[in-house]
C-alpha cells in the first residue's frame, strides 16, 4: 500500500532520472558504434611484448598525416591489445596500420579482430533498429489492449496499454542516458547489440507489467463478485503489494545471471549485459512503482473530468 | 500418489538420456556438435552489395541465385568447414533497395586471400592478332596489346569439360558455347578461314590455333602445353576455374569481419564459465529462498538447459557470444515461472488452504500471468528475428525465443509434476517449513 501512496515521491524519483538522461542525451549524444556510422576496428595483439603507447601513437600520427585516418580512436587493451577504431580502411591501408602497430616488424603482432562496415549497411542497421524498437511498442500496446479487452472500468482496457507505454518509454530513456553519460566520459558505444539490450529491456519490463496488471484484473473481478465496495485505489495497491515479492525475485535471479555474465563473460558482451543490468533494474522499478500507480493517478483524473 | 511419482522418475529419467546425448555429442568429429558463430570459432565474413544496376526486375532473383552457387562452389574450392553463403534482400526506406551476398568462411583467419579468392575473376577471351602483325614473321604477337577482341568471352560459355587426344593422350579442354555464343562463334569462324585465332586466360595467351573452316556447333577445344603430371593439373584446374566463370552480377566488398581463432577461443571459455556459474548463482539463491520447492526448481531448470542445448544442437543453431548471453540471460527469466508458482502457492497456503491444494491452486492461478507475461516475451523474439540486420543479433533473438517456449514447457509440466510428486502431508511442520521460504509476514 505504501507504493501506490507515495506515488509522488516515486515519480519524483523517475522524472528526475528521465530529465538528467535527456539532459545529456541532448548536449552529449551518443557514442555511434561503426555497425551504425561504418568504419573500421582493427585490434592488434602482441604475441612476444607490447610495446609504449606513446611509440603507437608516435606511428599513427605519421599514419594519419598520409592517408588521414578521420577521427580516430586508439584504446590499450589488456596486457597484450591494442585495438584502433578509424573510417573505412582499405586492405592496403590496413597494411600501413599494421606497420604502425608492429613499428616495421619490429614487434611480433597477430590480427586478433578486423571489421570494416560500410556506410550503407551502417544506415541500413540504424533503420531496422529504430522500426523494430517503434514495432514492439505498439505491439505490446496491442497486445495489452487484447489481453485486458474485459476489464473496462474503471479505467478502460487501452489506458494499461497506454500506462504500459509510458512506463516503457521510461525503461528505455534512462539506460540510453546513462549510456550517453557513459559514452563521453569513457568512450562507451551505442551498437546494434545496444538496441537488442534495449528491446529485450522493454520484454522484460513489459513481464512485469502484465504480472501486475494480471492481478489487478483478477482483484478488481473478486471485489466485483464479493461486492465489497473497495476503491480502485485499494485494489491497486494491494496487487502491486501481492505481486512485490515475485516482481523482485524474478529481476533478482536474472541480474544475478547478468552480473555473472558481466564480470566473468566474453568481452563481446560486457556493454551488453550492463546495458541489461541497467534496464532491468529501472524495468523493475517502473512496473512495481509507475505503471500501476499511472492507472490510480489516471482513475482520479475521470473522476475529477 | 504412486503414479505422480512415476511421472516424475519417468520425467527425470528422460532428462538425464537428452543430457547425455548433449553431453555424449560433443566429440571432434561429432556430427551432432554445437555450432559456432564467426565471433567463436574465429574465420572472415565478407558482405558483397551486388550491382543490379542494368538487370530487368524479373531476372534479378534468378541471377542472384545463380550468383550464390558460384560462390559456393568457389568458397568450397578452398576446403573451408561448412562455409555459408547467403543472399539478403536489403531495403532502406526511401530509397531503392540493394541484394547482398553474405559470404561466412569459418577457420579462414586470412582477409585478404578470402578475399581474392571469392571475387577472383576469371577471364576467357578469343582474340585475333592485328591485322599488320599477323603475316609478319620477325614479330610475333605475344601480349593482349598485339591483338583485338572478338566480342567472344567466357560469360557465353556453357561448359568446360576435360578431354584427351586420341592419339597422343594429351589432355585438352573441350569448350561448349551457349546459343549466342556458338552463333557469333560460327560467324568468326565462318568470316576468317585461315586466320589465327588466339584464346587467352586473364589476359595470357594459351593457345593460338589457325581457323580451318567454318565451325557451327559451338564447340571449340583449347590443347597443346599440357604436358605430363603438371600439364593434367593445369588442365584440370582450367577446367574448374572456366566452369566457375565470371560472375553473373558484379559485386562490390562492402564489410568484412575476422576474428582469430584465439579470440574465438576466449569467448568460448568466457562464456562457459559464465553460464555455469550464473547457474550456480541462480541455483544458490532459489534455495536459499525458497527450501524445498526452490530445490524442485534446480532440477527443473536443468531439465530446461538440457532440453535447450538439445535443441540447440538438433535445430541446429548457430551459437555466437550473444546467442550465449540470451541464453544466460534466459536462465534468469525461465525461474520467473517458478517464481510466480511459489508465490502464488505461499499465499494459498496463508489463506488456510491445505498443502496440496495450494500447490494445485497455484500453479492454476499463475497460469495466466506466465502465459500473457511469455507472450510478450515471444513478441519481442520474433520482432528481433525479422528485423535484425545482423546475424549477431539473429542468433541472440533465436535462443531468447526458444528459451521463453522451452521455460513455460519446463514450468508447467516439469516443475508441476516434481511438486505433486512429494507428499503433501499437511501436519508435517517439517515439510511445511521447507515449503515456506524467506519473507513470511
Amino acid at each position: 500500500m505504501w507504493i501506490i501512496k507515495n506515488r509522488k515521491i516515486f515519480y519524483s524519483l523517475s522524472i528526475i532520472l528521465i530529465l538528467v538522461s535527456i539532459v545529456s542525451l541532448f548536449t552529449w549524444g551518443l557514442e555511434l558504434g561503426i555497425d551504425f556510422k561504418g568504419g573500421s576496428v582493427i585490434e592488434i595483439r602482441y604475441t612476444e611484448i607490447k610495446p609504449e603507447v606513446d611509440l603507437i601513437k608516435k606511428n599513427l600520427m605519421a599514419v594519419d598525416q598520409s592517408i588521414s585516418l578521420g577521427n580516430y580512436t586508439l584504446q590499450s587493451i589488456g596486457e597484450t591489445d591494442y585495438s584502433i577504431e578509424s573510417r573505412l580502411v582499405s586492405d592496403q591501408e590496413r597494411q600501413q596500420i599494421e606497420n604502425a602497430f608492429s613499428n616495421n616488424g619490429e614487434f611480433k603482432t597477430e590480427l586478433k579482430k578486423v571489421n570494416s562496415i560500410g556506410p550503407l549497411i551502417g544506415k541500413e542497421a540504424a533503420q531496422k533498429a529504430f522500426i523494430s524498437v517503434i514495432l514492439v511498442l505498439l505491439c505490446i500496446v496491442l497486445f495489452i489492449a487484447l489481453v485486458f479487452r474485459k476489464v473496462s472500468k474503471p479505467v478502460s482496457s487501452w489506458k494499461y496499454g497506454l500506462m504500459a507505454l509510458v512506463a516503457l518509454a521510461h525503461d528505455v530513456i534512462i539506460p540510453t542516458g546513462v549510456f550517453s553519460i557513459l559514452g563521453h566520459f569513457k568512450g562507451y558505444e551505442v551498437d546494434t547489440l545496444f538496441v537488442t539490450a534495449l528491446l529485450v529491456i522493454l520484454g522484460f519490463s513489459i513481464h512485469d507489467t502484465i504480472v501486475v496488471y494480471d492481478r489487478i484484473r483478477e482483484n478488481l473481478h473478486h471485489s466485483h463478485k464479493d461486492n465489497d465496495k473497495k476503491t480502485f485505489e485499494t485494489i491497486v495497491g494491494e496487487s502491486v503489494h501481492q505481486t512485490f515479492i515475485r516482481s523482485i525475485n524474478t529481476s533478482l535471479s536474472t541480474i544475478l545471471a547478468l552480473v555473472v555474465l558481466y564480470f566473468i563473460g566474453p568481452e563481446a558482451t560486457k556493454h551488453f549485459s550492463l546495458a541489461l543490468i541497467i534496464g532491468i533494474a529501472v524495468g523493475t522499478y517502473s512496473s512495481i512503482f509507475i505503471a500501476s500507480a499511472l492507472l490510480v493517478t489516471i482513475e482520479k483524473c475521470q473522476k475529477r473530468g | 500418489m504412486f503414479k505422480r511419482r512415476f511421472w516424475a522418475i519417468i520425467l527425470i529419467l528422460i532428462a538425464v538420456l537428452i543430457g547425455y546425448f548433449v553431453y555424449s555429442t560433443n566429440g571432434v568429429d561429432s556430427s551432432k556438435k554445437f555450432k559456432l558463430g564467426l565471433d567463436l570459432n574465429g574465420g572472415v565474413e565478407l558482405i558483397y552489395k551486388a550491382d543490379t544496376t542494368g538487370i530487368a526486375a524479373a531476372d534479378i532473383s534468378g541471377k542472384m541465385n545463380s550468383l550464390k552457387d558460384l560462390i559456393e562452389k568457389r568458397v568450397n574450392l578452398f576446403g573451408v568447414s561448412e562455409p555459408i553463403v547467403q543472399i539478403e534482400k536489403v531495403g532502406i526506406i526511401g530509397e531503392e533497395g540493394y541484394q547482398q551476398l553474405i559470404v561466412d568462411l569459418p577457420g579462414q583467419t586470412d582477409i585478404d586471400s578470402a578475399k581474392a579468392q571469392v571475387g577472383k575473376t576469371y577471364v576467357l577471351e578469343f582474340r585475333f592478332p592485328k591485322k599488320e602483325l599477323e603475316n609478319s614473321t620477325s614479330t610475333l604477337p605475344v601480349t593482349a596489346n598485339d591483338f583485338e577482341a572478338t566480342g567472344l568471352t567466357g560469360a557465353l560459355l556453357q561448359k568446360a569439360t576435360l578431354e584427351f587426344n586420341q592419339t597422343t593422350g594429351e589432355p585438352n579442354v573441350a569448350l561448349q558455347f551457349n546459343k549466342e555464343g556458338a552463333d557469333l562463334f560460327a560467324k568468326i569462324t565462318r568470316e576468317n578461314v585461315g586466320r589465327p585465332l588466339a584464346i587467352f586466360l586473364d589476359g595470357n595467351m594459351m593457345s593460338m590455333p589457325v581457323i580451318r573452316e567454318e565451325i557451327s556447333g559451338g564447340q571449340a577445344s583449347i590443347s597443346g602445353g599440357f604436358l605430363g603430371s603438371e600439364g593434367l593439373k593445369e588442365a584440370k584446374d582450367l577446367v574448374s576455374n572456366l566452369n566457375l566463370g565470371a560472375l553473373p552480377i558484379p559485386i562490390e566488398l562492402i564489410s568484412t569481419q575476422s576474428v582469430g581463432a584465439s579470440l574465438g577461443q576466449e569467448a568460448v571459455d568466457a562464456s562457459v564459465r559464465a553460464g555455469l556459474w550464473a547457474f550456480i548463482v541462480i541455483a544458490i539463491f532459489l534455495v536459499l529462498w525458497y527450501r524445498l520447492p526452490g530445490f524442485l526448481a534446480v532440477i527443473s531448470l536443468s531439465i530446461y538447459v538440457a532440453i535447450n542445448l538439445a535443441l540447440f544442437k538438433l535445430i541446429p543453431v548457430t551459437l555466437t557470444a550473444a546467442g550465449i548471453a540470451g541464453f544466460i540471460l534466459s536462465l534468469g527469466m525461465a525461474v520467473d515461472a517458478n517464481i510466480l508458482i511459489f508465490e502464488r502457492m505461499k499465499e494459498e497456503m496463508a489463506r488456510g488452504r491445505e498443502l496440496g491444494d495450494a500447490v494445485k491452486e497455484g500453479f492454476a492461478r499463475a497460469w495466466l500471468s506466465i502465459r500473457d507475461s511469455n507472450t510478450s516475451s515471444i513478441i519481442t523474439a520474433i520482432i528481433l528475428y525479422a528485423f535484425s540486420s545482423t546475424p549477431v543479433v539473429k542468433g541472440f533473438a533465436l535462443v531468447f525465443g526458444l528459451g521463453v517456449l522451452v521455460s513455460m514447457f519446463t514450468a508447467i509440466t516439469a516443475s508441476r509434476t516434481l511438486l505433486l510428486a512429494i507428499k503433501h502431508d499437511h501436519a508435517n511442520k517439517v515439510l511445511r517449513f521447507l515449503f515456506n521460504s524467506g519473507a513470511n509476514k
